[in-house]
This record gives C-alpha cells, sequence and structure tokens, in this order.
C-alpha cells in the first residue's frame, strides 16, 4: 500500500516541502563497513569506454544532415542594439537560417555583458556559421559599464532583496568579548572550464524533440523545454550518455539548447549549438566573487561571543546570491550572530553554480577569520574549532542526522603534529607552514528519484533508470548497490543511464546528492528483483523464504542448499525479473549535513612571494563510502580544483570596459599535473543511521569547502602574513607580507 | 586528393586541406576519441602523435601532417595505459582521457620508466578539469603492470 508522506527537500541548502509515496517498507540497514561489492575499491564500469575514446559524449554526436550553429554576441558588457541585418548572413554559403531577437527569446536587444547572446546562424559546417557572423551589420549604443560590486550595492542596483539574518544579540555579543578581529576578504571570480563545453543538438521529429546535451540534470532540461516552447513533455526525449563535467554550470537547458531548437525546427534539420571555449568563459557561468567584511568576538577562554558579516556578491547581469553567510551561521554554536548577503547586478556574464557555491567563499573568509582570532588569543586553531562545536543545528536547533565532526578533529590530529617539524624544513628565503580548515555543507539528496532492475533467465542484472554521470562515478556506484544487494559479482551488473525514453525519473547531479538521492532507489529496486528471485526459489526447491539469500551468484539456504542465480531466473525461459524502487523521504526534523577538516602543509618563497602547496591531508565524513577509489579520486579532485581558486585562477576584466581578458586556457590559469601536492585522503565511512537504508550523503562538495582557508592559514604559520584576497597571487602575497613586516616595526 | 597515413591505414581526405586533423579525423574519418576541449592548443585533448611525437590536432592543419603517420586513441586501444589508467582510477569525467593517454604513449615510449619529475614535465600540457592528476601521475608510474 502506498503511503503519501510531505517531506522536505534540499538541494544546495534550498529547502522546499514536497509530497512523496513510499510504497516499500524499509530495508534493513547494512552493517557499518566494506561489504562484499559496496565500500570495497572498484574500477570505473564505464571506464574502458571513456579511456579508449569510444565513450560517446553531446560534442561526439554527429546526426545525418546536422548544421552547425554559431552565435552572434554582444562585444561590448553594456549597450543596446541599434541596427540588426541578417540578410547578409543569410546569403552567406553553407548558411540556412538566420535568428535574432525577433525570433527566439534567448537573444535580447539590451546587452547586459560582454557575451550576451544576440542572433544565430546555422550552416552545414562550423566554420561556415562562424564565417557568416562577421557578416552580420550590426550597431550598437554602448553603455557605461558598472563593474564595482560596492558601487551597486550604493546605487541599490541588487539582483534581489539583501537576505538578512540574526540571532541573539551581536551588540552583547562583542562587548562580551575579551578579544575581537575585524577583517575584509575577498574571492575573485572563477570560472568552471569543463572540458566539454555548453552544447546541444536538438533534432525535430513532427512535433517530438530529442536534445542530446552535456547535462547534469536530464528531468530538468526535459521540464524547461517542454515548458518554454509549449510542448508536452513526453514529447521531449532528452540524452546525455557521457559528460564531459560540469561543476555546477550545466544544471539547465542554458541559451544554447533553445538556439538549437528553433534553428532545428525552421530548417527541418539537426542543428548542434556547441559553445566555445572563449564563449564558455565569457557566457556560461562562473563562481562570483565576494567582498566579506567580517567581525568575531570571543572570550579568553575561546567560546565565540558574536560573529558579524557583510556578504557583497559580484552576481552579474543575472543569477544568484549564493549563501556565502552559510558557514558563518552554521558552522559554529555562537549565540549572537548577524549576517546579510547582497547580491550585486553588475554588467557581467551571470553567476551560476559552481561546486558548493557561496560555502567555498564564506569557509575561507570565516576560517581565516577564526585563526586571526585564535592568534589574538595565543590559542590552539584546532583547540579554537573544538571549543566552539555545535551540536545541534545553531540556526534552528535541529539534532544532526550525523555529525561526527570530533572525530574528524582526532583523525587530523596526527596531521596537525607535523607543525614543528615542517616550520623546522624552512631554509633561505622558503618559509614552511600549516594550517587547517572545517568543513560544513549539504549533501543529503532527497525524493524521488527511481530506478529499475532488470535480471533475465541468464542470471545477470541491469539497473534502469534515466540519469547522467557527469564523470563522478555514478555507473559504477550504482551498479556496486544493485550487485551488494543482488548477491552478484560486479561484472554482471549493467547500469543503463542517460536517456530520458529509456528509465524513469531521477535526481540531479549536483549539491553533492547523486549517490545518496540516487543509491537507494536502486538498492530498493535490486531488493525488490532479489525478493522475487527468493520467492521462485523457495517454491521451485520447496525451501522456506526466510531462510534463503542470495550471495556470490547464489541462492544459499540456511539449511545447507545452494543453488546458482540461474537455475532459478533459466525457469523463466524468455521471461525476465523487473525490480521496482524509489527514493523514500530524509528523516523528518533533522538536519542532515556533511563535515570535515583539512591540513595544508605550504612553503612560501618571502622574496619572491612564490607559494607551493606541499601536502593536503583531507578527512570527511559524508556517511557510508560506496566505491573507495572513486571517493578518493573525488576528494582529489576538490582539492586540486580548490588549489585553482586560491592560488591562480581568476577571471580578469579590463576596469574601464569590463571586457574579459582571460577567456582562453593560456590566460585563465587552471591547476596542471605539475601544481599538485601529496593529498592524503580520509574518509570516515560511518554510516549516518538516519538517513535511507544507505546512509550514504555527496562527496562532490565537501573536499573543494576549506581547501583555500587551511592553505591561507598556513601561509600565517608560515610567514606570519594575512593573506586575505583569492587568488593569493605573488601581489598578494609579497603585499601581505610587507604589511606584516609593517605591523611588526609598529611593535 | 590528400591522403592520411592514420593508425596504420591510408585514407584519402576530402575538402580543404585547410582543415585542421582535429576536424578530420572526427568529422570525416569518424575518429571521435580525439577530443577538442579549447581548439586553440592550449589544453592537450587533442594531442595524437605524429611518427610518434605528440601533435596537438586541433592547431594542425591536414596539409602540414604530410606523410608522417598519425596515431590517435583509438591506434592504442591495446595499448598497456589504457589497462593503467582505469586500475588506476585516473580519470573521472573522461573527456580529456584520451589525450593523456596518447601522450602518456609518447612519453613512455621514449622513457620507459619515467621518474616522477619526468612525468610531471611530460604531462604539464594534458589539462584534467576534474583534478584525476594524482592518478595520472600513478597511472604512467606503472604502466606495465
Amino acid at each position: 500500500m502506498a503511503r503519501l508522506i510531505r517531506t522536505e527537500k534540499e538541494v544546495e541548502g534550498r529547502y522546499t516541502e514536497q509530497w512523496v509515496v513510499v510504497e516499500e517498507d524499509p530495508l534493513d540497514r547494512w552493517p557499518a563497513g566494506p561489504l562484499d561489492v559496496v565500500g570495497r575499491p572498484a574500477a570505473r564500469v564505464d571506464g574502458l569506454r571513456r579511456a579508449r575514446g569510444t565513450a560517446r559524449y553531446t560534442a561526439d554526436v554527429a546526426l545525418p544532415g546536422m548544421l552547425h550553429a554559431a552565435v552572434l554576441r554582444s562585444p561590448h558588457a553594456s549597450a543596446r542594439l541599434r541596427r540588426l541585418e541578417l540578410a547578409p548572413a543569410l546569403a552567406a554559403p553553407g548558411v540556412r537560417a538566420a535568428i535574432g531577437p525577433a525570433d527566439c527569446d534567448v537573444f535580447s536587444e539590451e546587452a547586459g555583458y560582454q557575451g550576451a547572446p544576440v542572433a544565430a546562424v546555422a550552416a552545414e559546417s562550423f566554420g561556415q556559421a562562424r564565417a557568416a557572423l562577421a557578416l552580420v551589420e550590426v550597431e550598437w549604443e554602448v553603455g557605461e559599464p558598472l563593474l564595482d560590486p560596492d558601487e551597486a550595492v550604493r546605487r541599490g542596483q541588487l539582483i534581489d532583496e539583501p537576505d538578512r539574518y540574526e540571532r541573539g544579540d551581536v551588540e552583547r555579543g562583542l562587548a562580551a568579548a575579551d578579544v575581537v578581529v575585524e577583517a575584509e576578504y575577498r574571492t575573485a571570480t572563477v570560472l568552471h572550464n569543463a572540458l566539454e563545453t555548453h552544447q546541444a543538438v536538438c533534432a525535430w521529429e513532427g512535433d517530438e524533440l530529442t536534445v542530446h546535451i552535456s547535462t547534469q540534470w536530464i528531468w530538468g532540461v526535459r521540464k524547461d523545454v517542454a515548458k518554454r516552447l509549449g510542448l508536452a513533455p513526453d514529447k521531449v526525449r532528452v540524452v546525455c550518455e557521457y559528460m564531459g563535467g560540469g561543476f555546477g554550470a550545466k544544471n539547465d537547458p542554458g541559451d544554447h539548447t533553445f538556439v538549437a531548437a528553433e534553428l532545428a525546427r525552421r530548417t527541418g534539420r539537426p542543428v548542434r549549438c556547441a559553445l566555445t571555449r572563449r564563449e564558455e568563459n565569457l557566457a556560461s557561468g562562473n563562481r562570483h566573487a565576494t567582498i566579506q567584511r567580517l567581525r568575531a568576538g570571543a572570550r579568553a577562554d575561546g567560546t565565540l561571543t558574536a560573529l558579524e558579516g557583510e556578504f557583497v556578491m559580484a552576481v552579474g547581469w543575472d543569477g544568484f546570491v549564493s549563501s556565502t553567510a552559510g558557514p558563518m551561521k552554521m558552522l559554529y554554536a555562537c549565540e549572537n550572530v548577524r549576517t546579510v548577503e547582497l547580491g550585486a547586478k553588475l554588467n557581467t556574464g551571470p553567476n551560476d553554480a559552481f561546486r558548493a557555491p557561496g560555502f567555498v567563499e564564506g569557509t575561507f573568509g570565516l576560517e581565516c577569520l577564526l585563526d586571526e582570532l585564535a592568534a589574538k588569543l595565543d590559542l590552539d586553531p584546532l583547540e579554537l574549532r573544538r571549543r566552539n562545536g555545535a551540536d545541534a543545528d545553531p540556526v534552528d536547533g535541529r539534532p544532526f542526522s550525523a555529525k561526527n565532526l570530533g572525530e574528524c578533529y582526532r583523525r587530523a590530529e596526527p596531521h596537525w603534529a607535523r607543525r614543528a617539524e615542517v616550520r623546522a624544513r624552512s631554509e633561505g628565503p622558503w618559509r614552511r607552514g600549516v594550517g587547517l580548515a572545517s568543513q560544513i555543507w549539504y549533501g543529503g539528496g532527497g525524493p524521488p528519484s527511481y530506478a529499475f532492475v532488470r535480471v533475465g533467465s541468464e542470471g545477470d542484472a541491469t539497473v534502469l533508470t534515466a540519469m547522467q554521470d557527469i564523470g563522478t562515478g555514478t555507473r559504477t556506484a550504482m551498479a556496486q548497490i544493485a550487485a551488494e544487494e543482488l548477491g552478484l559479482p560486479l561484472e554482471r551488473v549493467s547500469v543503463s543511464l542517460g536517456d530520458s525514453a529509456r528509465g524513469p525519473y531521477a535526481a540531479i547531479s549536483a549539491g553533492s546528492s547523486t549517490t545518496p538521492s540516487m543509491g537507494p532507489a536502486v538498492r530498493a529496486a535490486a531488493a525488490d528483483a532479489a525478493r522475487q528471485i527468493i520467492e521462485i526459489a523457495a517454491q521451485r526447491f520447496e525451501s522456506e523464504e526466510r531462510v534463503l539469500s542470495l550471495r556470490g551468484g547464489r541462492i544459499v539456504s540456511e539449511d545447507g542448499g545452494a543453488w546458482t542465480l540461474e537455475e532459478v531466473t533459466g525457469l523463466l525461459g524468455d521471461g525476465q525479473i523487473l525490480g521496482r524502487g524509489s527514493r523514500g523521504p530524509n528523516p523528518t526534523g533533522m538536519r542532515v549535513l556533511t563535515f570535515g577538516v583539512q591540513v595544508a602543509e605550504v612553503a612560501v618563497d618571502v622574496e619572491t612571494g612564490e607559494v607551493r602547496v606541499e601536502r593536503i591531508a583531507a578527512i570527511h565524513d559524508v556517511g557510508r563510502v560506496i566505491n573507495p577509489l572513486g571517493a578518493a579520486s573525488q576528494v582529489e579532485g576538490g582539492i586540486i580544483q580548490g588549489i585553482g581558486h586560491t592560488l591562480s585562477e581568476q577571471r580578469l576584466l579590463d576596469p574601464a570596459s569590463g571586457e574579459a581578458l582571460t577567456l582562453t586556457l593560456d590566460a585563465y590559469k587552471l591547476p596542471t599535473i605539475a601544481d599538485v601536492p601529496e593529498i592524503v585522503t580520509e574518509l570516515l565511512d560511518v554510516p549516518d543511521e538516519h538517513l535511507t537504508s544507505l546512509g550514504s550523503k555527496g562527496l562532490g562538495e565537501p573536499p573543494i569547502i576549506p581547501t583555500a582557508a587551511a592553505i591561507a592559514n598556513a601561509i600565517r604559520d608560515a610567514t606570519g602574513a594575512d593573506v586575505r584576497s583569492l587568488p593569493i597571487t605573488r601581489e598578494e602575497m609579497l603585499r601581505a607580507l610587507e604589511e606584516a613586516r609593517e605591523r611588526a616595526y609598529a611593535l | 586528393m590528400p591522403e592520411l597515413v592514420v593508425n596504420g591505414g591510408r585514407f584519402a581526405v576530402a575538402g580543404s586541406t585547410l582543415k585542421t586533423l582535429a576536424e578530420t579525423l572526427r568529422g570525416d574519418l569518424g575518429l571521435t576519441g580525439t577530443k577538442v576541449a579549447c581548439g586553440e592548443g592550449h589544453c592537450g585533448a587533442c594531442t595524437v602523435l605524429l611518427d610518434g611525437e605528440p601533435a596537438l590536432s586541433c592547431i594542425t592543419l591536414v596539409h602540414a601532417v604530410g606523410e608522417r603517420e598519425v596515431t590517435t586513441i583509438e591506434g592504442l586501444r591495446d595499448h598497456p595505459l589504457v589497462e593503467a589508467f582505469v586500475r588506476a582510477d585516473a580519470l573521472q569525467c573522461g573527456f580529456c582521457t584520451p589525450g593523456q593517454i596518447v601522450s602518456a604513449a609518447a612519453l613512455v615510449g621514449e622513457t620507459p620508466a619515467p621518474s616522477r619529475e619526468e612525468i610531471r614535465h611530460g604531462m604539464a600540457g594534458n589539462l584534467c578539469r576534474c583534478g584525476t592528476y594524482p592518478r595520472i601521475e600513478e597511472a604512467i608510474a606503472s604502466w606495465r603492470g
């Protein structure tokens, strides 16, 4: 009997209430620790296809008769179209269609940022389409761009109403403090740069549209496309078999999909619209810059008495205000907290979610501030954090479904204890030090998500669900979960995903939610199939269901008998066993979060300002780990992106015109293999007893969150300099060193 | 009509010789294992071998290839590096992986037992945004199994 339940759903900290139907009785929890397949390292089930180049990405989709689109974009940060003449482009060789603001609602006559789409053409080749763009006659009335977020706030140019939060009484908290620290932190705008750019291929057959798209959410694209094009959702098929990275910027269809759909409709041919790398770095989203003006007060024993922050976010022409105040509100048990988040509307490209949006930036500010506080208090930074740990959510008092941050701190001790030895290795201009920072984030996932499990007469299983694997190893984790439940070796389980026509609804791959949203549905589907196999076996072999279980590809009886799976499934001939599973609700009244701590070791050349990260130890609690091999890779990848954000990456704009200067991958500095430090990963691997039948949370985002602050705090430990602005370029490092020297002279 | 020698086979190349090698491999020969991620020679995803030397196919014009033999990831499908990358989990999204493996094949072809420093030097031109670098290093260090 289906039960209708009201539940709370969270994606990246945004909560909504919704109904969920629960059909099954809850499954028994698996014991903690490695099982037969789950919890053991597994090489990616699709690894060979990806490594050999046979995996089909959206970039590889070539449909018969496919045309290629190129998009005309505003070269100005602030401009109004005075004249647009598409006819010359339409007459160019190979061109089959050209569209402008009158034809498609993604185009606008007002360009609020450099790269805003204005028109597009479709041609037989991409080269012809690009060449035709140059023939479009276009005149602009160029305006004065607004680029300074503080100025935007002064003018009241905001993306949204200011988001204010207050608990307790901050003035009283500050008055009660023995020590108060105050500082301004800045983080730069950084760019996702997934190696597969945003792209889609759209093809119409009658009133049905197929969208091949590099996306993090097949079902979100299906819903948005159907809505905007006025189609029934079942008339839209969305396909994403393999995907070349997203990091948050591919959650929705994007302008390119609607350009391709409109050009395909007009020409009656499939159309590819793929962004170039330069377009990608202009107009496909970014992590917005922040300015954080923070204050903290504490008693001599380290107890926090007040936290206060004004957060100004350089959101761009459109987008959303990331919850940069989140860590300040949630990480510590401080009674008096006041924050305000202001999202500046600027003449820059719209932001988009980027791997723990807001929390990466906010953790940099808060965790650096805490170390500045620890220095003034002459207190060990790890001890300061321990003394302010929260036993329940400080915002609404809810209990945590699980919180093992204390255990993370304990596991950090041996890494933290390397301080004296690391500092002693300083020599010449190279100063060495150690720093740490804590991590808090969401990652519990939620309903709905569905899966089918199909077992054929040969006894092999296939998981069917229309989700996407954005590169995190989702296929492998889902195969492991189904294999565990069915008692099958991993190689006998296949996973079919990536096509809305070939499986049921599945959740977004964002907010560290794929495994916790999808995993329980896959387990439930496998359990449904396993139950049926056992029922059949009990009848065939005149046994009782309760003594039978599935292990090692066999049906094993407590009474001593054992039969291969094929002896049961083979009875069915062409028949199949079909299991069905869904994701149940999250625990009522509880806060489901992830926690961790990172300890960084750095070397700083105090003469040149060069910073080298030498080692990072990452200790995170994300509940049960499904695949330790893939999980360690996620941690390393998050840290390496974090190192880029901390040391080298920033979108630079011409301060007068707003023209972006870092559109190419030689100008925009991603980390390379030569920049990578030693990384030590420790995952607690303790199932969250309140969360689903798996007790697993997501791991995509947590590892990038504390990296910047841990590095900055290590730099302070090494040099005494307070770096307060990301990226920590040599200029910023030398500025901070000079400031520290001046401070020392003054004393 | 100009010809290209690719993975041991000889192919006539239709159309303009001003096309890039990457466009020709992907579009005309259907060898889509070679990926184009930046199109400007900055990221290494499109790396192929020309007579065993790594080359960026997105900024190499077809007519400049001449008689040199082109080896793409499809020509390396049974190279031990492929297994080594999977075993070490040296890929996430996989978009850069063919290029990484082609570059690594050139590296181990020249230096069969590269040091960690040689791996970092030899592979620094291949970007991986997912950050699988520690595993790429591991895969190359242990490529012979």
